[in-house]
């Protein structure tokens, strides 16, 4: 097994509020070796979108990290801001959301990479800038006779594409994708899924896949890491996760999909907590069809079972859970008033 | 748990009495040109938004509006309630054409046609409590005598749409709500009145995928509970699927399918269709099948490709699919795309500028001089490198005659919906009289 590109270890990142601190990713660890996608998917506000910026240490004013993000055996969160500010770009790239606004119009396609290759790679000449510049979108299925183009004048899939191949030209051994199709229409998000498969088996980028449609981790991960209120609540081989969730919030997300296999509606009641008085216990408890005395008793602890690791007390340790703990949950029932 | 409604079988749906009838729609935008131009009198492209729809709306049933951005859907959802003004054609309802109606004459069949949007954080006014953004449309239409009425009918209806008790909601504003509760309250608004069409525009895709299926499940309940016709507009086939009696496929202002759900969704019939249920991600790791997806994005909506939309990203397109100079420039761009950047300087000196080629023109001249016989045989080598290449059954014949080389392409025939056993659908390969033998 190679070595970890990325290692992250009870990652914390804190919003200072009002009402106090909005705990948005609250001790995540997981790995990423080279060449392997690990998506990440949950819904609006468990902290997916916290947890990607916090890695590149791209976090607002007022939030705090805690943690440990092993990059090249350094602490990104510990490092320097000057040291992470080096990094990003030619080791850790990131994806917009969308990329309408994060190219500029005024400049053409080219002076962006000019940008970028003189700022990080300041040797390169004018005609190997291009050179680079034309390879990298080409790869992304750009005519190289769009190299001097306005960003205007492309579609919203292929500016897309240019926001790919920007991130790419410096060759990051690891890559923040932040719902990077979301805005975009069905056949091109399928281009694009099928672009950056082709990218981790020639690149050997190390994706991180932020995402909240299951449909896509399943098409486009090898791993995924499904996130609940600043938790990893279930992480591990993309096929085994999708067959088998071990963790029950996953298993509802599954059913609560609609697919075009969907022959029936199902949902999860009630809605995702306040993360500034997060439920004790396992956050899922107040939501969760298996809850169980032990529940908002405990936080639950990583479990391995086969291939993946799940924080549910349904996996015990069996040490840990008290005599009565193993009995249903008795609690009140949860009506649309405090849905999502 | 809900399972989906039994699909009324063709026969039955065809007995149901038509609650609007689409003819010949049409919704076209004028856009400005330059200053200059306008001066001149020129310029302006028009976009067709919606191009030529004809649609039958039967009482009761769930219509799909399926489709991409820029595909005319919403476009086609807003004319249907005169939101957007129609160019031409008519929208006979209730023994009226909506198309000539104006805006006074409109409203007050607003009463019985009413609309979801999409974002339910926009649809409603922020400083506006819920009770008082309920009752708006009663006031509006002068269906209430005093504001204690109104409070009443909105605490109705916000029950009606799962917000129990009404009590904890009524004076609540918008920002105090979830997203699903939000979209609630803005179904509860659309309810008030007693519509019997309502038009739902992508209203639940800004929904987390918990919430989803609740407000699905809502509006299936009130459709058999008051007796409403859904037009569901959406780019989400699975939601379709699941929710719809029939779906119209659109595609760049036209109608490019229409039939029952079940029968598309299991036997699609145009290309576009067939590309766009193999884009869908599907969660189930074991139902992954290899793509092929057709190449390239939706066209510009103010050149709009001669024949067929689609024919440029088809990979079936044959001769008649309306072959112009605009797709050769799109083949030496993919060929250079493929190719690399030594081919491309070295063809694109020899090919010269492309970037003229606009609009439909059913012959390319390129003025070479004495490299002719190097262009011909590009032309010949690029064929040969990409036979498979539809675009070569659209050329004609490629001449070379005094320092100019000129591709002529067959003439393209526009597409019209014909019967595919249940199934309307626009495409030439359904055509008996033009599909290949």
């Amino acid at each position: 097994m190679t070595a970890s590109v990325l290692s992250v270890r009870d990652l914390r990142v804190w919003y200072g509020t009002e009402r106090g601190p909005v705990r948005a990713v609250d001790g995540v660890s997981f790995d990423l070796r080279p060449g392997e996608t690990l998506g990440l998917v949950g819904e609006s506000g468990c902290g997916k979108s916290t947890l990607g910026r916090g890695v590149l240490g791209l976090l607002p004013r007022g939030a705090k990290l805690d943690g440990e993000v092993g990059y090249q055996g350094r602490n990104l969160v510990t490092a320097t801001p000057r040291e992470v500010q080096l990094l990003r770009g030619p080791d850790l790239g990131l994806i917009f959301q969308e990329p309408l606004t994060r190219l500029n119009p005024l400049l053409r396609v080219s002076e962006h990479f000019e940008e970028t290759l003189r700022t990080h790679e300041p040797g390169l000449s004018k005609e190997q800038i291009q050179h680079r510049g034309i390879e990298v979108l080409r790869a992304m299925g750009i005519p190289p006779t769009r190299y001097r183009a306005y960003p205007h004048e492309f579609s919203g899939g292929m500016r897309q594409r240019i926001m790919i191949a920007l991130a790419l030209v410096l060759r990051p051994s690891f890559v923040v994708a932040d719902e990077p199709t979301t805005a975009l229409d069905v056949l091109v998000e399928a281009q694009i899924i099928s672009i950056l498969g082709d990218l981790r088996r020639n690149f050997d980028t190390a994706l991180l896949f932020i995402t909240h449609n299951l449909g896509i981790v399943a098409e486009a991960c090898d791993r995924v890491a499904v996130m609940y209120a600043g938790r990893i609540v279930e992480q591990g081989p993309v096929t085994e996760v999708f067959a088998r969730p071990q963790h029950p919030y996953t298993r509802e997300l599954l059913r609560s999909t609609i697919s075009l296999a969907t022959t029936g509606l199902h949902y999860i009641p009630g809605a995702p907590p306040d993360l500034v008085e997060p439920p004790s216990g396992c956050r899922f408890h107040p939501r969760c069809p298996s809850a169980m005395r032990v529940c908002p008793e405990r936080f639950p602890e990583p479990v391995v079972v086969g291939p993946q690791t799940v924080e549910c007390w349904l996996h015990g340790p069996d040490g840990l859970i008290p005599a009565d703990g193993r009995d249903p949950l008795v609690r009140e029932e949860i009506t649309v008033a405090d849905e999502a | 748990m809900p399972t989906k409604p039994e699909p009324s079988t063709a026969v039955e749906s065809d007995a149901r009495p038509t609650l609007m009838d689409i003819r010949d729609l049409r919704v076209h935008y004028e856009l400005r040109g330059s200053a200059l131009a306008r001066l001149l009198g020129g310029g302006g492209a028009t976009v067709k938004a919606v191009d030529g729809v004809n649609l039958a709306l039967r009482r009761g049933e769930v219509l799909g509006l399926v489709g991409e951005s820029g595909s005319g859907k919403t476009t086609l959802g807003r004319a249907l309630l005169g939101l957007v003004p129609a160019t031409a054609g008519h929208i006979t309802y209730g023994g009226q054409d909506l198309a000539e109606l104006n805006q006074r004459q409109l409203r007050p069949m607003r009463r019985r046609l009413q609309m979801v949007f999409q974002d339910p954080h926009a649809a409603l006014n922020p400083s506006m409590d819920i009770s008082t953004a309920v009752a708006h449309p009663l006031r509006i239409h002068g269906l209430v005598g005093s504001r204690a009425e109104g409070r009443a009918r909105a605490a109705e209806a916000i029950e009606r749409v799962g917000l129990v008790p009404a009590e904890q909601f009524l004076d609540k504003l918008p920002v105090e709500l979830s997203g699903g509760q939000k979209q609630r309250a803005v179904i509860a608004r659309a309810i008030i009145c007693g519509p019997e069409l309502l038009v739902a525009d992508e209203p639940i895709s800004m929904l987390d995928m918990s919430v989803r299926a609740k407000i699905l499940e809502l509006m299936l309940e009130l459709r058999a509970d008051l007796d409403l016709t859904y037009v569901y507009i959406t780019h989400d086939l699975a939601t379709a699927k699941f929710f719809c009696d029939r779906v119209a496929i659109m595609y760049m202002g036209r109608i490019v399918e229409i039939g029952p759900t079940d029968e598309i969704f299991a036997d699609p019939k145009h290309p576009y269709t067939q590309a766009l249920l193999r884009a869908v991600p599907d969660p189930d790791p074991e139902r992954q099948v290899p793509r092929d997806l057709p190449r390239g994005e939706i066209a510009d909506a103010a050149a709009p490709p001669h024949g067929c939309s689609f024919h440029p990203r088809c990979p079936y397109a044959f001769e008649p699919c309306g072959w112009e100079a605009r797709d050769l420039r799109a083949m030496f761009e993919r060929r250079w795309t493929e190719l690399g950047e030594e081919v491309w300087e070295r063809e694109s000196a020899l090919v010269g500028e492309l970037d003229e080629i606009e609009g439909y023109q059913e012959q390319v001249r390129l003025k070479v001089g004495d490299r002719a016989p190097e262009l011909v045989s590009l032309l010949d080598e690029a064929r040969a490198h990409d036979p498979d290449e539809p675009l070569w059954r659209g050329v004609e014949s490629i001449d070379s005659d005094d320092g100019t080389v000129t591709v002529r392409f067959r003439a393209g025939v526009d597409p019209a919906l014909g019967p595919a056993g249940n199934i309307d659908v626009a495409c030439h390969l359904h055509n008996p009289e033009l599909r290949p033998k």
